[in-house]
């Protein structure tokens, strides 16, 4: 794994290809990689440039569909990852017993606590050091499982907070145990209350998907990269990407703004149908 | 496995990048408070004809990645210093995040109050100075709080334009002495240190002000 000899300064695919030309830059960008494809920065954008820059995007476009593929996996898989974590740091951290309790909050803090660029380059670097690779991709979605997860478990917790104390009450009155309690009565009502938050977090998951090409993951800002190394289109590459990502996360806004419909339908709420 | 020598020669390395990852925290930090107040300012008293626009242009950046806007900045303004280029660009980043936070601010100072400052015929620029900033900033220093606390775990991404903060240096000890375990362990618990206690700090603060 060492002998990747990755450079953050560096993207490490960038390393594999094109030598970096001088953009102008400081000296010290002799190793930094993206706009090293002899790109002056506006020039690579006229128009020869940019009907250069649509051939080689046609030619591309399936391995673009496949870094959008892989971005949209590590999304999904991370956000998998990160709501199961959620519910069981969030639920423990309710616990009335000190040791659960004591122990989520910890495993929370430490989790909220480092970075996750350092947990995913403590994944990829120092793992196997220990004896312990994992496959890049798999790095990723357990980073941004285990860092999500952590603060989505405060979302968790915070929802089941705010559920009135009389819903538990009456819960009891009517001789419910503990866990038919929670998923009859209390979680759906929580629920409601999380699926905001949880919309922000999503995209921000989304938003941190970008760094797995740190780690050589193909993902589609990856491929774009690629893209922009062989035509020079700067400004057009990482308009179209920054353009994917708006648009992946509106979307995502709109799916979630629809689970939220229904979550307040259920308990007949405004908004409902 | 751990090495304790390495350690020991790694902890002075990362930190000196330490260093320069606090001065990228606060530097960003300035700029996103000063430029996401006037976002919040402008977006809700300036002129529809820029309000609406850079409400767009605002909500655009918020939805993208911080790591993509860097490569782009960093290709595209090549004259800049790294770490100036890369304060500007987390600034900016965090200015959209903290714009909703001071929004928030703003719609929460009591109607009273504007009323008040029109039965005294305040001008407009001392109701915004003098009035209402006063209260709302006040209201949400927690959650500005808990945004400077995640500016602060961001800046490693400035390592991929070449600036030498924590991780980058923690990266190139690794790679040349072999010690990624070491090195990043160091790293995160350098994380840990600064920003836990920050955020204890941000929940007394936020229970200070709850009453």
């Amino acid at each position: 794994m060492a002998d990747l000899a990755f450079d953050p300064a560096g993207h490490p695919f960038e390393s594999v290809g094109h030598a970096p030309a001088s953009t102008g830059l400081a000296p010290a960008s002799a190793a930094y990689a993206p706009g090293s494809a002899g790109a002056v920065p506006g020039a690579g954008d006229s128009l020869a440039g940019s009907a250069g820059f649509l051939t080689e995007l046609r030619g591309a476009l399936p391995r673009l569909a496949d870094g959008l593929l892989v971005t949209v996996e590590a999304t999904a898989l991370g956000a998998a990852l990160a709501l199961l974590l959620a519910y069981v740091l969030g639920l423990s951290s309710r616990s009335a017993r000190l040791p659960v309790r004591g122990g989520a909050r910890l495993v929370v803090e430490f989790l909220r606590g480092t970075s996750l660029y350092v947990q995913l380059f403590w994944l990829f670097f120092a793992l196997p050091m220990l004896g312990f690779r994992l496959e890049p991709l798999a790095c990723g979605v357990l980073a941004l499982g285990l860092n999500f997860g952590a603060y989505g478990a405060e979302v968790v917790r915070g929802a089941v907070a705010a559920v009135p104390r009389a819903q538990t009450e009456a819960g009891i009155a009517l001789s419910m145990g503990p866990a038919l309690r929670l998923r009859r009565v209390v979680l759906p009502q929580a629920h409601a209350l999380m699926v905001a938050p949880f919309k922000n977090l999503l995209v921000q998951l989304l938003k941190a998907t970008p760094l797995l090409s740190l780690v050589t993951v193909p993902d589609i800002t990856f491929q774009i990269d690629q893209v922009r190394s062989a035509t020079g289109s700067t400004a057009a590459s990482y308009l179209l990407l920054l353009g994917i990502y708006g648009g992946t996360a509106a979307l995502l806004g709109l799916l979630m703004n629809a689970l939220e419909r229904a979550a307040k339908a259920r308990l007949g709420q405004e908004g409902g149908v | 496995m751990w090495d304790g020598e390495a350690a020991g020669a790694a902890l002075p390395v990362v930190l000196e990048g330490f260093g320069i990852t606090l001065l990228a925290t606060v530097l960003g930090f300035a700029v996103a408070a000063v430029l996401g107040l006037a976002l919040a300012v402008v977006e809700r008293a300036g002129p529809r004809w820029v309000a609406v626009p850079l409400r767009g242009a605002a909500g655009f950046v918020r939805s993208t990645p911080l790591l993509v806007q860097l490569f782009a900045a960093w290709v595209l303004v090549p004259k800049l210093d790294a770490l100036a280029l890369g304060v500007l660009v987390l600034g900016v980043h965090y200015a959209t995040y903290l714009s909703e936070v001071y929004r928030t601010g703003i719609d929460a100072v009591p109607r009273g109050q504007w009323e008040a400052c029109t039965a005294l015929s305040l001008p407009r620029r001392r109701v915004w100075r003098a009035v209402v900033l006063p209260q709302a900033v006040r209201n949400v220093l927690p959650p500005l709080g808990n945004y400077a606390v995640s500016l602060f775990k961001e800046t490693p991404l400035l390592s991929v334009i070449t600036v030498h903060e924590m991780v980058h240096e923690a990266n190139a000890f690794g790679s040349t002495h072999f010690a990624y375990l070491e090195s990043f362990t160091l790293a995160g618990a350098v994380f840990l240190l600064a920003s836990w206690p920050t955020s204890l700090l941000v929940r007394r603060l936020e229970a200070r002000l709850a009453h």
